[in-house]
Formats: structure tokens, sequence, C-alpha cells
């Protein structure tokens, strides 16, 4: 453990740490380009170089492991001619393009150009070397040689990363340009984070370019629900619109990366088919509803339904529901009297890799099975089994689409026989048609909440955008689903409807919103310290 | 003349063959260092002889050879740095030309005292005699039975691998070397680790130049104090020159190390030709700082050169007459430096272009007097602060050029022309990038 003193603060590191992470332990940030955390050592862009006593020369911070009794400045006059003069180099032959480039705004190129450098340019506009601009290198990456500063993050993601090796470093010295391996394009299921790691605006997305400057944005931590891994993401959003997400970095769970499906999912939560308002149906068939309206005409059917036979009702949730979700739903099965039924399905021949893609689709599977409820399909058939039986007077869906899966044609027959039917979900799906209420609430982007992952790790996602319409939080919608019913007074909050979920003792005993606030926890892990 | 050593096949015709290198007592050297040495004790000797690398650094031999661990698993490897590409220098090229086996042995001996049993020999592509000549040396050697299995029936194993470089300097680098023989884009790796610890394929590596290698045979065959007795004691022996430029008879001298510049240009080269005079000369190759014609009493060794200002290198006098315009002269080196630098490191990829754009605004007469301080700067910012020496080899002959002879890179700024060069040839066209 040696203890080193930077800009005059000590601190006691780890052995074997370089110097640029001590300085981030002290809250110290030396500037860089090639160096990132998840990839291997480059120590080419030389932005890092820092002065440390006893050495002759100026050192780059990213590879310089630290030795005790090591006395390192970052802003002495040495470190501060180095760094102004690596700047000026690496923007002599840069096209100074911010007006129309993508990045402007989370640029390190402007940003360590305002802090280090602030100086006029001394080399000739037309001097400048010219390379190629906009090439579309893959389905969602747009290449501009001439902005880039070779820092070889991009290659080294694809070399370590998805060993894939798309792309490499042609031609020398300032005629150097990233480009694609003869044959290849840069198509792996993770190529979106070359974008991310690219300090400077030679990678940006097709998806997001030329639609937002990113000051314009705000950013909410969330965690991206296409699939089970439940990689932390942060939503880029305005005005009740979401622009893009980009993976927010835990070490337990994505590391620094996002697959390119779930960066994308975005859009499926700002879709066409959203439900704004709650609908009833009429002899016409549906007419919008208030809230207040349908919630009383809900609860009366549905206790009528209950009266009518013991286990009259049944209610399916799935696992895109949240934990808060899954628990209201027991709770509301329970004030009924009512089964519920957990089910978790995927396309069978999704894409699933060994690294983050998940062959369960579902953001919360093991939220179902942490709470006692199916996570499969099975029980989900057999809640049409007892439909088919003419057994069931009411059934209630809870982001669950039969028809996905099951026979469409024996799915229609049963829902069409049940005498009342309930959907409570985001999206208009086909087997909303069948309802007799629909309840819009909205997406994990619009409501806070919790998802466990495959490994059990409860995660928390926060309200980013309001529900389109007049959706509501799933929470908001069940709890007072609960309370027309004569069930317990509503949760105000998520937060209060986890702390529900946790006083019941079982897998998320322990857990609050506090302590899952920053990478979330196991569930099994905390029922065993607590 | 001092007897010849290195440069014996210029004595003896077709030495370059195995059965006149043996009648001339060759591989016996190896014989008696295979037979009567342990591998440390070879060490030792060189250690003890001082031999210098004759690559350009001079770092010391032994004390390199001493850095490779003591135990491992892994395997060591002898990396031969035979991609001469220093503009000025042309001396491994004589010895792999015309002396094969001399190499040879030295990597056989070499490769038995650092316990390596595969050596690569890195031989610069455009050397195709030498390629050619290194390739039936080491047929011969093989059918010979000095290389193999089992040389001198002493169960030392040692296989020696031809590489041919494409064409890049930076090849010559030796972390870039190592890079390029794995296949790679030679990038010099960055330090820590040390080739010595992690170097060809992750394992034990020395890199050692053509002619350092040269050297270990004769060091076994008359003792390190023969080897020391020859020059300087602190960077002895027998040491290549290449003379090239305005001199009356360029070619590679073979010199004691530490005769004087003076006496090299002028009593061994023939000294300056059409009566004309010396207006500068470059000691160590192009990377090397520039001597005024005040500065040549210098004796060429590692250390009297440092001392005057500028590094015996590789060795490669450039000499240059009253006719030469020094802006051209610099604009030469840093168009050769643009052309090479690998471009890894920003100071170095951003820093040799513009430099070379300066100097031909200089040279063609769009310049303003700012540039010739603006050359200056560009250089302090390039030195030291790369992973390889390019950087510093570009910067350094500005620096030189620049202060040595600022009044005729301010002539040229004033007068928007070269003084010296007629104006059709005072502006050659800068290359295009040769891959571009």
């Amino acid at each position: 453990m040696p203890t080193l003193e930077i800009d005059g603060k000590k601190i006691e590191v780890e052995d074997g740490l370089t110097v640029i992470q001590a300085a981030d332990q002290l809250g110290v940030e030396i500037p860089h380009y090639c160096w990132h955390p998840g990839l291997s050592i480059a120590g080419n862009c030389r932005m890092c170089l820092v002065e440390i006593e006893k050495s002759p020369k100026l050192q780059i911070a990213c590879n310089t492991r630290v030795t005790e009794g090591m006395v390192v400045h970052t802003t002495s006059e040495k470190t501060k001619v180095a760094q102004k003069a690596v700047l000026e180099f690496l923007l002599i032959n840069h096209p100074i393009d911010c007006p129309v480039c993508d990045q402007a705004g989370e640029c390190k190129l402007q940003e360590y150009y305002m802090d280090y450098d602030r100086q006029r340019s001394r080399m000739p506009l037309e001097a400048k070397v010219k390379k190629g601009k906009a090439i579309p290198i893959g389905q969602h990456v747009m290449l501009d040689q001439e902005r880039c500063i070779l820092c070889a993050r991009c290659t080294r993601f694809c070399d370590e990363i998805t060993h894939t090796s798309e792309l490499g470093i042609y031609e020398r010295g300032d005629h150097c340009r990233i480009e694609l391996a003869p044959g290849k394009t840069l198509d792996n299921p993770y190529s979106m984070n070359v974008i991310d790691i690219c300090p400077v605006g030679a990678l940006t997305s097709k998806d997001f370019r030329f639609k937002a400057r990113v000051w314009y944005l705000e950013r909410t931590d969330s965690v991206c629900g296409a699939c089970a891994n439940g990689c932390n993401t942060e939503i880029y959003h305005r005005e009740g619109r979401i622009f893009r997400f980009q993976p927010r970095a835990n070490l337990d769970v994505n590391q620094y990366w996002l697959c390119d499906a779930g960066r994308l999912s975005w859009s499926g939560l700002q879709g066409e088919s959203r439900l704004l308002q709650p609908l009833a149906r009429e002899a016409t068939g549906f007419v919008p509803t208030n809230w207040t309206g349908a919630l009383s005409g809900v609860a009366t059917r549905l206790r009528d339904a209950a009266a009518r036979r013991p286990g009259g009702v049944a209610i399916v949730v799935s696992a895109e529901a949240s934990n808060e979700e899954i628990a209201l739903a027991r709770r509301l099965g329970t004030t009924l009297g009512a089964t519920v039924t957990g089910v978790s399905w995927s396309p069978p021949d999704a894409f699933h890799d060994d690294f983050l893609v998940k062959a369960d689709k579902n953001p919360n599977t093991r939220g179902l099975a942490l709470q006692g409820l199916a996570t499969d399909t099975q029980a989900a058939e057999g809640v049409l089994a007892t439909i088919e039986a003419g057994t069931l007077q009411a059934l209630v869906l809870v982001r669950t689409d039969l028809t996905r899966w099951l026979d469409r044609a024996r799915v229609e027959r049963a829902l069409e026989a049940v005498p009342y039917l309930v959907v409570l979900d985001s999206d208009r799906r086909d087997v909303a048609a069948y309802a007799d209420v629909v309840l819009p609430i909205g997406t994990y982007a619009e409501s806070d909440g919790t998802f466990t992952n495959h490994a059990d790790r409860v995660q928390r996602f926060r309200t980013a955008v309001a529900s389109p319409g007049e959706a509501r939080p799933g929470w908001h919608a069940l709890g007072d689903l609960v309370t027309s019913l004569g069930g317990d007074a509503a949760p105000a909050s998520a937060d209060a409807a986890f702390a529900a979920l946790a006083a019941e003792g079982g897998a998320f005993a322990g857990l609050d919103y506090d302590l899952l606030a920053g990478h979330g926890v196991t569930a099994t892990k905390a029922r065993a310290s607590a | 003349m001092p007897e010849r050593i290195l440069l014996r096949c210029r004595d003896v015709p077709d030495l370059r063959k195995l059965a006149v290198y043996r009648a001339h007592g060759g591989y016996e050297a190896a014989r008696k260092a295979l037979t009567t040495h342990t591998p440390e004790q070879l060490v030792e000797m060189v250690k003890a002889s001082n031999l210098r690398g004759r690559g350009g650094a001079g770092f010391p031999t032994g004390m390199k050879w001493g850095f490779l661990p003591k135990q491992g698993e892994k395997p060591v490897y002898l990396c031969v740095n035979a991609d001469e590409s220093e503009p000025g220098t042309f001396k491994d090229r004589e010895i792999m030309e015309d002396d094969p086996h001399q190499l040879l042995e030295g990597i056989l001996i070499s490769s038995y005292a650092i316990k390596c049993h595969r050596a690569y020999i890195y031989i610069r592509g455009e050397m195709l005699t030498g390629y050619e000549r290194l390739l039936e040396a080491v047929r011969e050697a093989y059918e010979g039975g000095f290389l193999g299995k089992n040389v001198f029936g002493t169960g030392f194993d040692l296989d020696v691998v031809i590489h041919r470089g494409a064409g890049a300097y930076i090849c010559g680098e030796e972390t870039g070397l190592i890079e390029s023989l794995e296949g790679k884009r030679a990038y010099p790796r960055i330090k820590p680790p040390f080739p010595a610890t992690h170097g060809l394929f992750g394992c034990p590596t020395i890199v050692n130049n053509v002619e350092t290698l040269a050297c270990v045979p004769h060091i076994v065959t008359r003792g390190a104090d023969w080897f020391r007795s020859i020059g300087p004691e602190k960077s002895p022996g027998p040491k290549l020159y290449c003379v090239s430029g305005h001199v009356v008879r360029p070619g590679v001298y073979e010199l004691p190390m530490g005769t004087p510049l003076r006496e090299i240009i002028y009593e061994h080269a023939g000294g300056i030709p059409n009566g004309r005079s010396l207006k500068g000369v470059i000691p160590g190759g192009a990377s090397m700082p520039v001597f005024t014609p005040a500065e040549i009493d210098v004796p060429m060794d590692m250390d009297s050169v440092q001392k005057a200002g500028s590094f015996l290198g590789s060795a490669g006098v450039i000499v240059m007459d009253d006719t030469v315009c020094m802006v051209w002269a610099m604009l030469n080196l840093a168009r050769f430096f643009h052309h090479e630098s690998c471009g890894q490191c920003t100071p170095c990829r951003e820093g040799t272009g513009w430099v070379e754009k300066v100097l031909h605004g200089l040279e063609g007469g769009h310049a303003a007097p700012a540039d010739v301080d603006l050359l200056l700067n560009i250089a302090a910012n390039m030195m030291g602060n790369t992973i390889c020496a390019l950087a510093d080899a570009a910067a350094m002959p500005v620096r030189a050029f620049v202060t040595k002879y600022r009044a005729e890179f301010e002539e040229h700024a004033r007068l928007g022309r070269c003084p010296l060069r007629a104006p059709a040839a005072a502006a050659p066209e800068t290359r295009r990038h040769a891959h571009a």
C-alpha cells in the first residue's frame, strides 16, 4: 500500500495502481484521451503527461505505477506546457468543425481546449491534412477521419472486448487513419460502444446524430429493459422525449458497455402504439374514459367476479413488470382472493451471447421468481385452461400479451369467453382487443422502480420522462385498484411500494431505495447479511 | 591503417562463404565459447569488455543481457536488429553482405550466453543482397553443424530465422521491431515492461544490433582486455564509421572508437572535394544534431560526442560543403521523419508533418520571420514527450540546424526565397506520402 503525493495531497493506494487511477481516487482529474478503464493501456495520446519528482522527463500518468513516496505534479509549469503542446498538436490537423459536429458539447477536444490550451491556431487552414468524412462504417456508426485523434480506443474495443477486429489504423504519421479492415463492416452486436468511447466527433451514431444538441438533454439513471442482464444505462431526454440510451458503468453487470439492441430499445418505449387514456368497452367499441370512472368500474366488476366464485379472478403478471408492480399485483390477488400467475416468455431464436446479451428478453424474470411466481409459460397456459373450463369470471393481465406465444386462435376463443378482462399495459398490444377495460401504465422510463436481473441483482430505475397522456406508473395504477377494492391504502410512491415488499421478509428483506441507489444489490446477499 | 577486424571481408575474398570463413579461423571463437565457457562467464566477459550497442543508443551490451530474468519458464529470444534504416548509415549492410558468418557466429555465442534457442534476424526489406547472402550463410551454418541441434556436441540447440521487414524506419526501434515480428503494426511499445522481461511473444528478449553482435566473437577470441584497450575505455572497440556526402571517398571506415571526426573526414575520407569548405557535418545519422566546422575535433566515441552536444548514434557521418542550403538540408531530413513517423504518439505524428510544412515554407519563400522560432518551439514540444525516440530524432536536428545556422534561416524568411538555390530548385515539391 504505497503512499504518494499528488498536487500536495497525500493518499495511500493499493499496490499496482497507476498515477491516473490514484489521482482519480483523490479527485484530481488528469486529462486523457486514449486511456480508458475498460481497455488496455495504449499511452499514445500523451495528454496525461505529468511531472514526477526525480524523473528527468514527464511521464504518462496512465502507464506509471505508483511507488512509495512518489511526488506527482499535475499542474506544474512543465506539465502545463506539455498539455498545451499536446492539444495544439491534436488540433493542427483537426477540421475545427464544431458547429456542425454532433460531438459538440461532449467533446474532450473542446473541453480540454478550454481548460488547457486556449491559444490561436498556428497552422494555416489550407495546410491541414485532408482525410475522409462521413464514412458509414457499419449499420449504426459514421466515421469522420479528420476529427479522429487516433487514440485507438475503438480499435482496442474491437480487438479486446468483442474480439472482432473490424477496425484498424492505416498509413503512417499524420496520414494515419482509422479504417475498416478489408472486407469487414462494423456490425458486431456491440458496435455502438465505439461511439461512446470515442472522445471526439470521429465516430457518431446514425441513430442519434443531428437529433439534438447534448447540452439541451437531461440524463436519468436507468436500467436497460431489453433483456435480463440489466445493463446500467443513462436515459438522455428532453421535454418528455427520449433521445438515446448510453451505458452507465457498473463493473458487476455491464462494465462500461451496452449492446446495440439494448441501446436502440429506447425507441420502443415511445412508439405509435402507446396507450394514452383508460379505455372502456361499449357496444360500439372502446370509449375513452377517466381514471376515476375506470377504476371504480373495474373495482365493482372484479369484486362481483370474486364474490361469484372463490378464485373466480385470475391475475397474470409478466417479467416485464417491475418488482413493485409484481408485489402490488400479488396484493391485488390477496384482496380479491384471486390466483396470481407469473409468466416470462422470450422468442426462442432470440440472439444471445456469453457476454451481456441474455436469451431471456425480459428485465425482471428473477423478480417474479423471488416473489414466488412462475417464470415459465406453463402457469399462464393453465390460466387459459381454466377459462376454457368456464370457471374463470375475470382476468387481469399486467404487461402480458398472451397472443405473443400461445396459439392465437385459442387465445382469441378463450379471451372472448372470459366474462371480464382488464388489461394494464403501456402499449396497445393484440391482447387489448379483447379487453373490457384497458388501463394505460407507463414504461420503466416513466416511473421509479426496480428490476431484478438474471443474477438476482436488484437495480433501480428512475423517472426520466412523464408518461404520455393520462398513463400512470404501474405501481400507481395497481395501488389505486387495491385501494378501490377496499384493500390497504395505496403506496404513495414506488419507494413505499418497495418498502412494503421488503417488509414482507422475503428475498427483498433489508433492502431499500437508498441501499440500491448506486449499482444495485444482490437480493440473496442482502438477505444473508440482514 | 590499423588492422581490420570487423571488415576483414575487405582483405579476404569470398569470406562470406563458410569454407573461406572456416579457413580463416571462423567459428573457433564460438567453439571456444560453447565448450570452455559457461553462459554466465560469457555475460561477464562482455560486461568486462565494455561493449556498447552499435545501433544508436550505445547501451552497454553486457548490462542489457544481465536484465534477463535469472529463472523463468519462458523461452528467451534474441532479435538481431538488421533493419539498418537511419539515413547516412550503411555499415551493417556490409557485414551481412560480405561477412554474414561473422554475424552468425556472434549470434551463436550471444544466444548461448543468454540461453536463447531461437534467434530472429530482422533485416531491412530493401537489403535483398544481404538477405540472400544471410540466407545462404544460415543454410551453410546448419549444414556445417554451427546452427541447429547440439552445436559442437555441447547439447546446445539454436535456430536462426531471418525475417524481412517491409520498409518502415520505425521497425528499427526495438519494440517496434518486436511488434512487427509478431505480425503487428510496428507501433513501439510503452515501457515498462521492457523487452528483457516482456519482449517477443511476451517472452524475455534481447535486441542487439548487427555490428554489436559482430564484435562478440572477437571479444571471445582476444579477450575483454584487448577490446577495452581500443579507444576510450568506457566506449571501446573497433568501430564502423559510415561517411557520406561531400567527401572525396565516401564509404565505411573501420577505425578505433574515438577517432577524431576531423581525421575521419579529412584523412580517411579524403576531405571535401572541388576545393570547397566544410559547412556542417552530422556525426551519427540523420537524427543526431549537426556539428559546425568549429566542432569537428571531437573524438568519435559515445561519451565524447555526447559531451560535445550531439550523439555518435549509428556513426553515420553526413558531410555537407558550403554549397548546401541548411534550410533545404533540414527540409530533406524533416521530410524523412514525417514520412516515417509511425503516427502513434500525438507530438510526433503531428509535429513531424508540421515541421516539414514550416521548412517547406521557408525554403519556398513563403514564410514569416516568426517561423524560425516556431520551428524551435515545435521541436521543443516534441522532445521527450513520446513513447519512442523518433520524435526526439526528428526534433534534435531541427534544434541544432536552426540554432547553429540561424542567420541562414532568417535570411530565407527575410528574402522570401532561398539565397543559395535557384528558384526552380528552391521549392522541392513536398512528396506525397508514399502510400497515399
